[in-house]
């Protein structure tokens, strides 16, 4: 072999290589960025969790090693637990009212003229584009107890009196609550799935019609299977999103209620492991919450990675 | 008729729906007698903009909103950048890996934010980066870098990869595909991508309330929450007002790419 040849030889093995490690130089700086910003922090949840970490040790930036007790104390409290039921019940009527109503109202956007649907579309995008903290302050004010506009009209309606306080218990604090999550959940829920009603067969919901089937059988043999992946798509993420919503319930119900009893699963997190500055056993908690988050992505993971298999 | 009946349903519910963002911009501009009346108006008789003022001229109003400014900026800028090499990765190649990677970037966006506080605080502590700007800018990094990814990935499958090939063929190096090809189409999705991921930052609050506690370095969102204070006497007015404020800049943003970016989080399920 001529130099010349094994040369050419040497720069095609060159560009290959290069070709072929292209991607890996194209990911590894957000790898890099990932790993400080994430997976540092991970590291760092997980030595937490085994050790007496507080404020002293915060500023000592080391604390003394007490393997299990964290998960221990956390585990054989019945704060913990009653917070995981209250949350878990909490979820299941969050998401349930977020898809059904959602559903609904996907349903009514079919069957009302062009313009009104342009005008529930737009108003929709209009609640969607709300930032939640003004949401919340919103929602704060309308449900004021002296002058919030849902008292006015409540008591017009005759149902409750002049000055109804709805964050005197704690199921009133968390309905409120639940009104404003699912206010601001609704219009994603409501545009994909009509996104996804564009989809289904307008001449076999006719045909269906024609043979004489209830609109209810038409929906449920015809419509239901086809929206059936978006559905378990938005199910699952509303799941997740419900499951660790934080903002809503730490400021609709305030800072100065916050208490176990009306502890979700994050303001538990907040004001057992942050506010009261015991580290450790916030550690344990928060890797019980992500254990528990991740148990529950693993059917969205697996359906986007699947989705994310393609490559132009 | 029975079109005028579902009309009317549709119309009710965009009624109850758009309501509370009607009672917001209602109430910012109402005099305060109407605001406590017992009898609401739902109109603004007379309306007036001293609530504006009022929290326009709150204190830190406009050093927060700086401190927004400058936190969303540096976070999109940088992540826009990394995240834009990686979606090349993800939308042109196959390689080994690359599942492991999907499932990290979508698996990080599932992360609760709650769940992330205590390490990124003890962690961010321990390089005196509490209570500075530049702590927050990191703890965003967690949530607006793997947005970014997938969302870019998603624009870089739509545009075929013949082009780029054809200009390969034309003997231009993969460089010069990617500065004159890719980039310029690609403009649109990037914009919006980082006009997107500029909303979530500017929306976010649990990370900046975790780590700041000093009123000069808050984010918008930390002073809008912290507006009421302790007061005795509620000023409704000026709170409706400074949310309004807070939230137009977002809502005009949203308005721009809300069709382009919203499908991003099901995008397959909705292509079947």
């Amino acid at each position: 072999m001529s130099a010349a040849a094994e040369a050419h030889s040497w720069s095609r093995r060159r560009r290959r290589f290069l070709e072929r490690s292209t991607p890996y130089w194209l990911i590894l700086p957000i790898l890099v960025a990932i790993g400080v910003v994430l997976g540092y922090p991970l590291y760092w949840l997980a030595r937490l969790s085994f050790k007496q970490y507080g404020l002293f040790e915060l500023i000592q930036h080391r604390g003394p090693s007490v393997g299990f007790k964290n998960f221990r104390t956390v585990l054989h409290d019945s704060v913990f637990w009653h917070t995981l039921v209250r949350t878990i019940v909490f979820t299941v009527v969050n998401v349930g009212l977020t898809i059904v109503l959602g559903m609904l109202i996907a349903l009514l956007l079919l069957r009302v003229s062009g313009w009104v649907r342009i005008l529930l579309t737009s108003g929709l995008v209009l609640v969607w584009s709300m930032p939640v903290v003004v949401a919340v302050q919103l929602w704060f004010w309308m449900t004021n107890y002296e002058n919030g506009v849902l008292n006015h009209v409540l008591s017009w309606v005759g149902a409750t009196g002049e000055q109804h306080d709805w964050y005197a218990t704690t199921f009133s604090q968390l309905s409120m609550v639940t009104l404003l999550v699912v206010w601001g959940a609704l219009p994603f829920v409501v545009i994909t799935l009509y996104a996804g009603l564009a989809q289904v067969p307008h001449d076999l919901l006719e045909a269906a019609s024609v043979d004489g089937a209830r609109p209810w059988r038409a929906f449920k043999d015809i419509t239901l299977p086809i929206l059936r992946p978006i559905l378990l798509i938005l199910t699952s993420l509303s799941i997740i999103w419900d499951f660790g919503v934080f903002t809503q319930p730490y400021l609709l119900i305030g800072q100065a209620k916050t208490q176990s009893g009306n502890y979700l699963m994050s303001t538990y997190l907040f004001e057992e492991g942050y506010f009261k500055t015991d580290f450790g056993r916030g550690a344990a908690i928060s890797i019980l919450m992500l254990l528990m988050v991740a148990l529950i992505s693993v059917f969205y993971v697996r359906r986007m990675v699947s989705i994310g298999q393609e490559t132009a | 008729m029975k079109q005028a009946g579902w009309n009317a349903v549709g119309i009710a519910v965009f009624v109850v729906i758009v309501f509370p963002v009607f009672w917001m911009i209602s109430t910012a501009f109402k005099p305060d007698d109407q605001i406590v009346s017992l009898n609401p108006t739902w109109i603004p008789l007379h309306p007036t903009i001293a609530h504006f003022t009022a929290a326009l001229h709150k204190q830190y109003f406009w050093t927060d909103v700086k401190n927004s400014l400058l936190i969303v900026c540096i976070t999109v800028a940088i992540s826009i950048v990394l995240a834009f090499l990686a979606a090349v990765a993800l939308a042109r190649y196959r390689f080994s890996g690359r599942k492991a990677f999907v499932v990290l970037i979508i698996g990080i966006q599932m992360l609760p934010q709650a769940g992330l506080i205590i390490p990124l605080y003890v962690v961010l502590a321990k390089y005196h980066q509490t209570n500075q700007l530049s702590g927050v800018i990191i703890t965003y990094m967690t949530f607006v870098l793997p947005f970014c990814v997938w969302t870019l990935r998603g624009f870089l499958i739509g545009i075929p990869k013949e082009l780029e090939e054809a200009a390969m063929v034309d003997g231009s190096t993969r460089l010069g595909v990617f500065v004159k090809i890719l980039l310029p189409l690609m403009g649109p999705g990037l914009v919006a991508t980082s006009v997107f991921a500029f909303i979530t930052s500017w929306n976010e609050y649990i990370f900046a309330r975790v780590l700041i506690n000093d009123q000069r370095k808050n984010t918008i969102t930390v002073w809008l929450s912290y507006f009421l204070g302790t007061s005795r006497h509620t000023d409704w007015g000026a709170l409706m007002a400074a949310s309004t404020l807070t939230a137009i800049p977002v809502v005009v943003f949203f308005l721009l790419v809300q069709r382009r970016i919203a499908f991003g989080l099901t995008a397959g399920a909705v292509k079947g």
